[in-house]
Parts: C-alpha cells; sequence; structure tokens
C-alpha cells in the first residue's frame, strides 16, 4: 500500500552522489569534477578537454536551471575561471557546501527522458520518453513495472510515438536502442539492488552521436 | 482462495437454489428464477421463498433446510443482506459449495455494510464455501446452459469468458455476442468481489477447456503487483482482452465513488498490459472484436495482409487503415499477380488491395480467394464487398416486381453467391490456418443479409467497418509478437 509519509522521508542526492550512484549500474554518464575554487575548475577543464559545461553543485541545490547556475560551452581556461567565480559568488547561505561541477559539453539535436518512479498502485516503475523543450507537451512515454528483462525495455522504446526522433536525423545517425535498451535495465537493476532508490530522473539523456548520455541526474532515496 | 471444484459448483452446478424468490415479476428473485427457467439448464432448480407459493411452476420451501442434500451446488441469493449468513449456511448444510449474491447492502453502502461483507466472507472460508458477489448482476455460462443473472441476455454458446467488475458489461458484451453470434462460455460479474475478484476468474478460465480467450472489464484495482502477477500468469497461456474504467482524470471520479477502489497514472497501467502481454482495449465495442476475433480466428503468424474488394473505395481505406498499424500491406509477389491476371479480367487493379473491379464471374471469387489465401507471403486476408448483390436481391424481393421478370431466380442466385463466398472464406481460413476476415456495414444495416448470416453461421464475427477488422487483426498480431519475442 502507498505509504503517505513517502515524501517526508526521502531527500534527494546532490548531483555527484546521484551519479556515483548510478554508475554502479553502467548508465552513461560524463567524466565530470567537482573543483573547490576557480583555479581547479580551470585545471580539470583542461584534463577533461573544451568545451566544458560549469554547475554550482551542492547537496541542498536542486533547480540549477531556474536560479542561472548552469554555464554552457566555455572554450578555454579563462572562461572557466571566470564561470566558476561568478557561480560561487551566486551561492547562497542556504545552499550550505559548495562547489564548481566541470563537465564536458556534450552536443546532440535530441534529448530523451529517462527515470524511475514509484506508483501507488503498481510501486516502482521505470520510463522513457522523449526529452527536450516540449517533452511535457508531447507526453510521449513508456512505462513498466520494474523488474524489466530486455525485451521489454525493447518494447519501451517501440511503445514511444515519435519513433522518427528515434531513427537517423539531420544529419545525426539513429539511436543505439540496445544502449538505450542498457540505460533502462540500468535503472532497474538500480531499484533491485537498492531498496532506498525512490525515483530516479536522467533528464536529459542527450543523444550524442546516436548514443544517449545522461547529462544531468537525480536519485531521491529513502531516509 | 477458492479452488477449482468451487468454481465448477459455480459454473457447471448439478443444480441451483434461488433463495428469496419473489412471486413479483418486477423483483430480482423472480427474474433469476425466470431466466434459469427460460433458457434450458438441465440441472435440478430448487427456490426458497417465505410463504412456499409455487412459482413459475416451481414449488418452492420455506427455507434450504427444507430441500433434500446433495442435489444443488449453486445457490443463487437473492434475500435481503441480514438474512444471507443464515442462507450461505443452510446451503452449506446441504453441500451447496457456490454461492452468487445478488443482495446489494454491503461495502458499496459504507462501513456497516463492509463490516457485514467482511463477517460474510469469513462464514463462508468456515463453510468451506465460495461466494461471488455480493452485489453481482449474475454468472452465465453456456456448456450448462445456464443463465443464473438478473438481466437478459442469454448469449449463444463460445470461447469467450468474461469476468467484469461491472455487471452492465457482462450484459454489454453479452449483446454483442448475441448480435454477432461469436458466443460467450463463461460470464460473470464480481460485484463488490468480497471474496474473489476478476483475476480469480482469469486463473480460472485459463485452465477451462472451455474458453479460448478472457475478457475482463475492471475499474480499481487494490493490489497493483497482485494483479500484475495474475494477468501475467493468464496471458502467457492464453489471450487476456481487458477494459479499464476510469483511464481518466474524469473517469477516475466515477470509478472511485462506483467501485471505492483507487485509480492509477492511466501510462502505468498501459504498460504494465504491455508488459503483462494483456491487450488493452479502448472501448467495449473494441474489447468485443478484439476478444471475438481471438475465439475465432487461427493466429497470424506474420505481418502481411492482401485485402480483396470487389470495389475500390472500401479497398482504399482499408489500406489507410493498415498503414496506421504494425501490419503491411503485401507488395504483390509477381508469381501471384500471374496467377490473379489467368483468373481476371484485366480491369482488375493489378496491385493490392486486389481490387476485383466488378470483373468476376460465377466462380471467381472463390478461385481468387483460394489463390490469395494460400499464398506463402501472405499471413491473412480481408475480404470487403460481400453482400452487395444480396442487397439489391433484397431490394427486388420486396419490389412491386418480384417474382416476376426472373427476380424471383435472380435474388436467389445472389443469396447463394454471397453465402457460399462468405462460407469459403471461412473454410479457407481453416484449410491454410490463417485469419481471414469478412467486413462490411450491411453487419449492422441489414442483418439478415445473406453475407452477414453466412459469415455468423460459418463461426466468423462479420465486422462492421474494415477499419474495426483491421484492428482486431493487428491486436492478433501484437499478441504474436509478443510471444514470439519472448519465445525461448
Amino acid at each position: 500500500m502507498p505509504d503517505p509519509d513517502l515524501t517526508l522521508s526521502s531527500r534527494t542526492l546532490s548531483e555527484a552522489e546521484s551519479k556515483a550512484l548510478l554508475a554502479r549500474f553502467g548508465l552513461p554518464l560524463l567524466d565530470e569534477r567537482l573543483a573547490a575554487d576557480p583555479n581547479e575548475a580551470a585545471a580539470m577543464a583542461t584534463e577533461i578537454g573544451y568545451p566544458v559545461v560549469a554547475k554550482l553543485h551542492g547537496v541542498n541545490i536542486a533547480h540549477k536551471t531556474e536560479r542561472g547556475l548552469v554555464r554552457l560551452g566555455l572554450s578555454d581556461a579563462t572562461a572557466v575561471r571566470q564561470a566558476a567565480k561568478e557561480l560561487f559568488a551566486a551561492a547562497r547561505e542556504s545552499d550550505g557546501f559548495v562547489e564548481v561541477l566541470v563537465a564536458p559539453m556534450v552536443r546532440g539535436n535530441r534529448e530523451l527522458i529517462a527515470g524511475v518512479a514509484n506508483d501507488p498502485q503498481f510501486g516502482m516503475t521505470v520510463m522513457v520518453g522523449i526529452g527536450g523543450i516540449f517533452a511535457e507537451a508531447l507526453g510521449d512515454v513508456a512505462i513498466r513495472l520494474v523488474p524489466i528483462t530486455r525485451v521489454d525495455a525493447e518494447e519501451m522504446i517501440g511503445d514511444l510515438q515519435t519513433q522518427a526522433l528515434l531513427g537517423a536525423y539531420r544529419g545525426e545517425p539513429a539511436v543505439d536502442r540496445e544502449r538505450l535498451v542498457d540505460v533502462l535495465m540500468g535503472l532497474s537493476a538500480a531499484v533491485l539492488a537498492s531498496l532506498d532508490v525512490m525515483s530516479v530522473d536522467l533528464n536529459p539523456l542527450i543523444v550524442v552521436d546516436g548514443i544517449p548520455i545522461a547529462v544531468d541526474a537525480l536519485v531521491e532515496v529513502r531516509n | 482462495m477458492a479452488t477449482t471444484e468451487q468454481f465448477r459448483a459455480l459454473f457447471d452446478p448439478r443444480g441451483i437454489v434461488v433463495a428469496g424468490v419473489s412471486t413479483h415479476p418486477g423483483k430480482f428473485g423472480f427474474v433469476a428464477l425466470h431466466n434459469i427457467l427460460t433458457n434450458g439448464y438441465a440441472g435440478g432448480i430448487f427456490a426458497t421463498n417465505r410463504d412456499a407459493s409455487p412459482i413459475l411452476g416451481v414449488d418452492s420451501v420455506p427455507s434450504i433446510d427444507d430441500l433434500p442434500e446433495g442435489v444443488a451446488d449453486l445457490v443463487f441469493v437473492c434475500t435481503p443482506a441480514a438474512t444471507n449468513a443464515d442462507v450461505l449456511r443452510s446451503a452449506a448444510a446441504k453441500g451447496i459449495t457456490a454461492a452468487f449474491l445478488a443482495s446489494a447492502g454491503f461495502s458499496e453502502s459504507g462501513d456497516d455494510g463492509r463490516l457485514a461483507q467482511d463477517a460474510l466472507v469469513a462464514l463462508a472460508e468456515q463453510l468451506g464455501m465460495l461466494i461471488v458477489g455480493p452485489n453481482g448482476q449474475g454468472v452465465v455460462s453456456t456448456p450448462s446452459s445456464m443463465c443464473a443473472q438478473i438481466v437478459a441476455p442469454y448469449p449463444p454458446r463460445g470461447r469467450i469468458g468474461v469476468a467484469s467488475q461491472s455487471g452492465n458489461f457482462v450484459s454489454s458484451f453479452m449483446n454483442y455476442a448475441c448480435a454477432s453470434g461469436v458466443g460467450i462460455s463463461r460470464a460473470v460479474s464480481a460485484g463488490n468481489a468480497a471474496m474473489v475478484g476478476v483475476t480469480d476468474f482469469l486463473r480460472y478460465f485459463a485452465d477451462d477447456p472451455e474458453t479460448d480467450v478472457a475478457l475482463a472489464y475492471v475499474e480499481g484495482i487494490n493490489d497493483g503487483r497482485a494483479f500484475f502477477r495474475d494477468v501475467s500468469e493468464v496471458a502467457e497461456r492464453m489471450p487476456v482482452v481487458l477494459v479499464k474504467g476510469g483511464a481518466t482524470a474524469g473517469g477516475q471520479r466515477a470509478a472511485a465513488s462506483h467501485t471505492g477502489s483507487l485509480a492509477s497514472d492511466n501510462r502505468v497501467f498501459d504498460g504494465m498490459c504491455r508488459q503483462a502481454g494483456v491487450l488493452r482495449a479502448r472501448t467495449i465495442e473494441e474489447a468485443f472484436d478484439v476478444a471475438a476475433t481471438f475465439a475465432t480466428q487461427p493466429m497470424p503468424t506474420g505481418r502481411r495482409v492482401a485485402v480483396v474488394t470487389t470495389a475500390g473505395g472500401w479497398g482504399v481505406v482499408t489500406a489507410d487503415a493498415i498503414s496506421g498499424t504494425d501490419l503491411e500491406l503485401l507488395s504483390m509477389p509477381d508469381d501471384l499477380i500471374r496467377e490473379l491476371d489467368a483468373e481476371l479480367s484485366p480491369r482488375w487493379s493489378g496491385s493490392n488491395p486486389i481490387d476485383l473491379a466488378g470483373s468476376e464471374t460465377k466462380d471467381t471469387i472463390p478461385a481468387v480467394l483460394e489463390i490469395v489465401t494460400r499464398h506463402a507471403d501472405i499471413d491473412a486476408v480481408v475480404l470487403l464487398g460481400m453482400g452487395i448483390q444480396s442487397n439489391q436481391a433484397r431490394m427486388e424481393t420486396e419490389g412491386s416486381f418480384y417474382p416476376e421478370w426472373g427476380l424471383e431466380r435472380i435474388a436467389g442466385f445472389h443469396n447463394r453467391q454471397d453465402e457460399r463466398y462468405v462460407t469459403v472464406a471461412a473454410q479457407l481460413g481453416s484449410t491454410y490456418g490463417k485469419p481471414v476476415l469478412v467486413a462490411t456495414e450491411l453487419a449492422v444495416t441489414s442483418p439478415d443479409n445473406a453475407a452477414v448470416r453466412g459469415t455468423m453461421q460459418s463461426g466468423k464475427l462479420c465486422y462492421p467497418s474494415s477499419n474495426r477488422a483491421i484492428n482486431a487483426l493487428s491486436r492478433l498480431w501484437e499478441r504474436a509478437q509478443w510471444q514470439q519475442r519472448r519465445a525461448h
């Protein structure tokens, strides 16, 4: 039966914590680093290779985009240093301990979403859908109950209405369905492995040369 | 948990006791007895009535206590809720192992009713008795010619097992069965589902030699995971066609007050069905179309469809309908074109849809159907334009010139031909193990048309439109694929 106090007894992991948890299940994440100051951020960006993205990161920060805490397409160390300085300056007291997360900047015209949610009747579910700015208007998602098989995952992808977006599109190759199946299998495995996982949001999964990459991830766990 | 023996007592009882029969023809107790008596049930029929009045030729007794032991397996209870416990005790003492409770006044009426219902279930468990309902409409079982319900109709015998959380959809499905001729094996309304619910009946259907396809209506589900597990197990063995009421926010509010159950996200329910291999239908009529197709057609082994039509427009919209599904309008192989060229005048379309364009003579349609259905590249056939000539025959028969001017002869010829064509279609489907579907709006507009009657007599559904035929066929293909992908 659904637990009415579920929302009270859960917490959202930071982006880095979320990704660390999900990496154990083979989910496609980027080589990301946490920097304590602007100089370290620039050094890390040089190691990763340009262009990069910088985000203010902390356990209490959830809505980065809305607060302007994401800087895209930084192409050299100077730009990274400057962006990191501004991000640290934008931190509020309520954010607590903050760092700057530096990640490779990936590009793709197509965005997908995937995740895990707890349904009041059917329990843990795994979801895949068309992402991007029209995601909510389209509502093109497919859902199954955890655990899923590879066949279930393949059928989920096949059930999406906007199949044209999954094929070769505007000069980009078709979405690699096997890799997308791997993402869904990883999400299902993460739920099975940890009773604490209550929800996962991979939004967006950017399709880079046909490969879905999770550039943002949030995991909600039971306290 | 109900046993198979208890379900047998429910669906194939040696005898039935109707408890609480009334002399008033407007009361449930009267109607239930009437419906059992008038539909050919061959077992013993007994009735209880406070005054022991004879009703509809049955000598009623004041109480089940007054009946001999071992003559009945099922009691159909129409007495007020407060008396039901006593009825169950008396019934159990006479060897009755199943009870259908039509009585209302239980969980649907509030907390007191819920307590009474729980107490009744506890009692039934103690007595080793299955109770179905309460607040249910009835149970139908055509192998036993049993119509134990408080409403019409009684359907023809067939292979569809119906289980519903709502009695009125049991009626709807059976009305479709009566109209289409595609029959029902068992049908039951779960009512408040105090002891057994829809999935318990589905599980019984999976083992029932009389049932080939399960057709279910559900609104609320208490334990989603148990529901998923149950329907998955059934769907592995038998097609399950399901309609979910309360799929939208508005419907959910109605369902909450109707069955008192929680509702879930529609897309979660959709995905659960796909995962379980359950075929979710959007509407009651689609659900019946699909179930009737499973019950009467072989499973397709591929997606390639041939459309055979006597006129162009029907073929065109059918091609459109196919393109909106996972089915494929086969592009005709050369050898098939050559075979058809030999049979048809040059006016035929030369492609799929195979439009005969009025080029047919007396034996053309059966010959074309044979060539098309047996071809290895074709997995299913849809036949359109049957019954046109019989429709003309009807106008001639009803007109003022009949039977002069050769009208009697020609009308008879057209009726025989249309009947022959659809009969051949059904036979070819059996011979080659492929679905062959006949679609014409005459199924609705002129149900006595020879093509429509002939399709019914061949045991098939005559689809009222080609898009409904294509949709039903696509759902068979959906299941075939679901099975193929999971075959080890």
